[in-house]
């Protein structure tokens, strides 16, 4: 049996010297439920992100993935576990084509790291995965180009692509959609919200478009100055008075409109 | 594909050349390609690092020179067997090369360069103070080349032509053994972490363990080149472990272009092919060799091989695999 919370967050705290960038926080991720945290710029989301993966140390408080306590365990060993993160400032292979993108994590996750002696091109169970990812992505006919010369949604794409060569049960993804176009944040919402409905992964978004937020999330977090201010659904947070303080109604409201 | 055949029918047709050349090269073009193939390996075995982990070492002459000293102490208190000494120096550079490399790939960029300087440094020392084992600055000579037995066929290292092909010979094995690692799922670790070695991590690879096995396999290929370089000259001298000396094998990746398999090699073969025509005319040939390697450098961005494979790619229209 599997439990249906995936991950739990208790009172988690993290301070860089003697600002508190995390204080406190707790919150719950149901399996399969599209989750999203927002918050203003520097509200610690990225940290949150940070903590939860491993990358850094809480200063309190304990994380739980899959009912096991994962605080302070290491990225790589996470990894494994099945929790993966993506970054905000694109983080990808630039020299490397698409497809040895995909492979990279592929050949880790089939324990190849050592294989010297095999012709990587003649995996082919290795390269038919890559290229289902890929496919599922709408990349696979740039299989063979330099991710350092694909257009700029399309490296956010890849760094998706890495995280699900990986088999993720859990991704946590740092604003999928900085810095891309409108019809760029459509697809990349549009893949989030497909692969949520049709794998077994559960996503965790940070977003600072609230309406792609209010538009995918089932259940929204809202995180300011380190510290969780509200959660609930779409229309509860829009209705809670803390929030559209926090946001000076601004933004709530525009997207009202 | 057309761009694979047509690799594939250059490299045919060079070792052709490197295979026939004895029989029609004159002894003193054989002993230059005897030079440019021993430090074609060495130069190689440093591009493992730099061109495909990105890891720029400047301890590979200590590890060169120590595989060059092992074998001929080997020799000079062993038994006189080509054999040993090659097993000697190949034990002890990997062994070498795993305590030096547990230590520098825990760090990167300039921090693993520096590191790699120290013990490269300290292998220098040891080779230059201890006269008592290796004759300190004056080097160690003095020991009978024992005969190339093939078991078939006796040879004898005394001969260019025949000391010539048993440097092909290691040289060629040394290269297959490189460019099935390169492509295989390791050689894609490799370029991994030279690209992102944190992204790699993330997902899940033991990045030190990998960049270890790159660190022990580059330095028993050096161990093994030192050997060749050792047996050519006749003497195992410090200069061998000096950085300076690493710094050729930075000249030559770079010249004929890191991260390309046989770049070093055609940087090699540059190298010496202009020193030797160069000396010829002029005993400033230092001023010459240099302006022309500045000269190439900026001509070439990529390295001459590496260049010429991006425009033969340029105008064929598909990327390399
Ligand atoms: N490594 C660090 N050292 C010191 N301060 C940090 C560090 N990382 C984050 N901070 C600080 O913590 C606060 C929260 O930063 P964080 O990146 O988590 O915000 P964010 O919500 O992701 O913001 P954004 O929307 O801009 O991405 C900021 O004030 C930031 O300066
Ligand atoms: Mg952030």
């Amino acid at each position: 049996m599997s439990t249906p919370i995936l991950l739990q967050v208790e009172s988690l705290s993290r301070s860089f010297g003697k600002f508190q960038a995390l204080s406190d926080v707790s919150l719950e991720i149901p399996r399969g439920r599209l989750c999203a945290l927002i918050g203003p710029n520097g509200a610690g989301k990225t940290t949150f992100y940070n903590v939860v993966s491993g990358r850094y140390r809480p200063t309190r408080g304990r994380v739980f993935f899959e009912g096991r306590d994962i605080t302070g365990v290491p990225p790589h060993k996470l990894v494994k576990l099945g929790l993966l993160r993506s970054f905000q400032i694109t983080n990808i292979f630039p020299a490397l084509t698409v497809l040895e993108n995909v492979l990279a994590p592929l050949a880790v996750m089939h324990g190849m790291s050592f294989a010297f002696w095999r012709s990587l091109s003649s995996q082919q169970k290795l390269v038919e995965e890559a290229l289902t990812i890929l496919e599922r992505l709408g990349l696979a006919g740039q299989s063979h180009r330099e991710v350092s010369t694909l257009a700029y949604g399309d490296k956010r794409l890849i760094e998706i692509a890495i995280v699900l060569a990986c088999r993720p049960r859990l991704v946590l993804l740092d604003e999928p959609t900085a810095g891309m176009n409108p019809e760029e944040t459509e697809r990349m919402i549009r893949l989030i919200h497909e692969l949520a409905a049709h794998s077994e992964i559960t996503f965790f978004v940070t977003e600072h478009d609230m309406k792609v937020v209010f538009s995918v999330a089932q259940t929204i977090f809202v995180l300011n100055q380190g510290r969780l201010l509200a959660q609930g659904t779409p229309e509860e947070i829009r209705a809670n008075p803390a929030v559209r303080q926090a946001y000076l109604g601004g933004s709530l409201d525009a997207e009202r409109a | 594909m057309r761009i694979r055949r047509a690799g594939s029918l250059w490299i045919v047709a060079s070792t052709a050349f490197l295979a026939a050349a004895p029989f029609f090269l004159s002894t003193y073009w054989i002993l230059i390609l005897t030079e440019i193939l021993t430090m074609s390996l060495f130069a190689m075995s440093f591009n493992l690092l730099f061109g495909y982990t990105g890891l720029l070492s400047f301890g590979q002459a200590g590890i060169f020179g120590a595989g060059g000293y092992l074998a001929v102490l080997s020799l000079l208190h062993g038994p006189s067997s080509l054999w040993g000494a090659f097993a000697a120096a190949l034990a002890g550079s990997a062994l070498i090369s795993l305590v030096i490399g547990w230590f520098c790939v825990r760090r990167d960029e300039i921090y693993f360069a520096i590191l790699t300087l120290g013990f490269g440094m300290m292998l220098f020392t040891v080779a230059h103070n201890w006269r008592s084992l290796t004759g300190g600055s004056d080097g160690l000579g003095g020991f009978t080349l024992p005969p190339l037995d093939l078991f078939v066929w006796r040879g004898s290292l005394a001969d260019p032509r025949h000391f010539y092909f048993l440097v092909l010979a290691v040289a060629l094995i040394g290269a297959i053994l490189l460019y099935r690692m390169v492509n295989s799922p390791f050689g894609l670790m490799l370029r991994s972490i030279r690209e992102n070695t944190q992204r790699l991590s993330f997902v899940g690879a033991d990045v030190r363990a990998v960049r270890l096995c790159a660190f022990v396999v580059a330095g028993t290929l050096a161990g093994i080149a030192g050997v060749l370089f050792a047996f050519f000259n006749r003497i195992a001298s410090p200069e061998m472990l000096h950085w300076a000396f690493s710094g050729k094998a930075v000249l030559m990746t770079i010249l004929g272009g890191s991260g390309v398999l046989l770049g070093p090699a055609v940087g090699a073969a540059i190298f010496f092919v202009l020193e030797h025509v160069i000396t010829a005319y002029t005993t400033n040939w230092m001023v010459f060799l240099g302006a022309i390697l500045i000269v190439l450098v900026l001509a070439f961005p990529r390295g001459v091989l590496g260049s010429l494979l991006d425009l033969v790619q340029r105008y064929r229209g598909r990327p390399r695999s």
